[in-house]
């Protein structure tokens, strides 16, 4: 099968300084894939240097056939591979629905307002908060506008970091139902996220950093059982 | 008397009640782990309390005095330190430099000359497990360091209260589990602590109480072993897939934490359930 994204050898940091070293990462069309490591290992940095925020010092990014080596973010973003950041990044005292347009801001279709609606669907619980400042909204609600947002710019694959940060365990849940229910109508998703447990719960493979390198990788299923992901991560 | 207590703590935002009668008390030498929904009113509750906020209805007592509506500095000189969710360190300086503006400008005694308050941040870095680190300059530290930071800021302060506002977000489980033994360490060099945390590894790992907020009203209290195995907490705040995971792993169903007193679950009789928005 043909990769939707092919990373080789990337390098990347801030100013002279890698933190990520010779990183090769592949993920096929509608895959889910988690990206697991400590903190500090340069799991946002990667997501960064995909989405053109962090600076390549070498190697390649294929994306759906393109190289995305060196391309701007907006471009990035036009290729259909967006980033959800950590902390949600919202506009706080913008309104819920402009917000969510903000995600389609380069998109120059008709079908806007139509994916809206369709994308509103995965968060019923925003429907009536169309008109509300990000900022009142819950952590939870916050959390499903940045993914939402995401969702407008119409991504092939949606690269979300860290969705469970700060919320309440039963609102975790409903955000990895989502997370899946993207996935599952055929959105590819690389996920980052410290609750290993449930990252590997739902993702169908996952690759793990450590201090900016790839040390493992394979199934989900697989590394759940591997007794050194056990003790480094689940601390059992 | 209680080292704080609060009662029928009121603050509203707007139409939105962020809280709705709140009443609790802690003792010294408590550990009370503040849990429920997002936008229950837990940070709400520690504003309140650390004078960021004044209550709207109800009294904050510190020891016999009233505390309510005082200024956030004045409160902190008394002796009730806190952390922030979002850490804003000072970007510019060090580690060691940070941790000694607490010393410098938030001591019950006064201020420290900034030897002195130095010496104060080499301490309370050893407590939270940064000494090694106290050169480097804060935008070298990982996110779990930079919560340490916030940490030994307080601490800096010599607070006879710490309040910590999620302390544990972000952080892996093995990094939960470091931090759990950092604030083990501070609660036994004397240390009173009220904690906000979404970890249910801390509450039961550190708390004697836990005190359930859900819409801005208390919904639970008790000892953390019965709190959340109850039904009220699972439906508004745990999940199913927490309490699966609870049956599966659960420890004997009567082994509280070591310190925990013996005492029963005081439940809220006004549950009601709708919200005000």
């Amino acid at each position: 099968m043909s990769s939707l994204l092919q990373v080789d050898k990337l390098t990347a940091g801030f100013g002279m300084t890698p933190i990520l070293f010779e990183v090769d990462l592949e993920l096929s069309p509608g895959e889910l894939v988690a990206l697991i490591g400590a903190n500090g290992a340069g799991k946002s940095t990667l997501l960064g240097a995909l989405s053109g925020l962090v600076q390549l010092f070498g190697g390649t990014v294929r994306f759906d056939g393109r190289t995305l080596t060196g391309l701007r973010p907006e471009r990035i973003v036009a290729s259909g591979l967006v980033h959800v950041p950590q902390g949600r990044r919202l506009f706080s005292t913008m309104t819920v629905e402009r917000n969510l347009l903000l995600g389609a801001y380069r998109r120059r279709d008709r079908q806007v307002h139509v994916d809206l609606e369709r994308i509103l669907k995965y968060f019923p619980a925003l429907g009536d908060k169309l008109d509300r400042d990000a900022g009142t909204l819950s952590g939870g609600e916050q959390q499903m506008v940045a993914i939402g947002r995401g969702l407008m710019g119409r991504p092939k694959l949606l690269m979300i970091d860290e969705p469970s940060l700060g919320l309440a365990p039963n609102i975790v849940d409903r955000v990895m139902e989502i997370v899946k229910a993207i996935n599952q109508d055929g959105t590819a998703v690389l996920l980052v996220e410290q609750d290993v447990v449930l990252a590997l719960e739902i993702a169908d493979r996952a690759y793990v950093l450590e201090n900016g390198r790839i040390v493992m990788s394979g199934p989900a299923s697989n590394l759940r059982r591997d007794p050194a992901i056990r003790k480094a991560y689940l601390g059992v | 008397m209680s080292l704080l207590t609060a009662r029928d703590v009121g603050k509203r935002f707007g139409g939105v009640k962020a809280l709705d009668g709140v009443t609790f008390a802690v003792e010294a030498g408590d550990v009370l782990g503040i849990i429920g929904p997002n936008g229950a009113g837990k940070t709400t509750l520690l504003n309140c309390i650390s004078g960021l906020h004044r209550p709207d209805t109800g009294d904050i007592r510190w020891e016999a005095a009233s505390i309510s509506g005082m200024a956030p500095y004045r409160i902190a000189r008394l002796g009730i330190g806190r952390t922030f969710q979002i850490v804003r360190p000072f970007p510019s300086m060090t580690v060691r430099e940070n941790t000694a503006m607490g010393a410098l400008f938030g001591r019950p005694q006064g201020r420290l000359q900034p030897g002195a308050a130095l010496a104060v941040a080499d301490q309370v870095l050893d407590v939270v497990g940064l000494g090694e680190k106290r050169h480097y300059p804060v935008l070298r530290l990982t996110v779990s360091d930079r919560k340490r930071l916030e940490v030994a800021r307080a601490l800096a302060m010599q607070p006879r209260l710490l309040l910590l506002d999620e302390v544990m977000a972000g952080l892996n489980h093995v990094e939960v589990e470091e931090a759990l033994e950092m604030v083990r360490r501070v609660h036994q060099s004397g240390v009173t602590i009220v904690l906000i945390e979404h970890v249910m590894k801390v509450i039961v790992g550190v708390c004697r109480r836990a005190l359930v907020l859900n819409f801005g009203r208390t919904l639970v209290e008790g000892p953390p072993a019965e709190v959340l195995k109850d039904p009220r907490v699972i439906e508004a705040y745990l999940g199913e897939r927490y309490a699966r995971a609870q049956q599966a792993t659960a420890p004997p169903p009567s082994a509280p934490h070591p310190d925990a007193p013996p005492q029963g679950g005081r439940e809220n009789p006004d549950e009601r359930e709708e919200v005000e928005e």
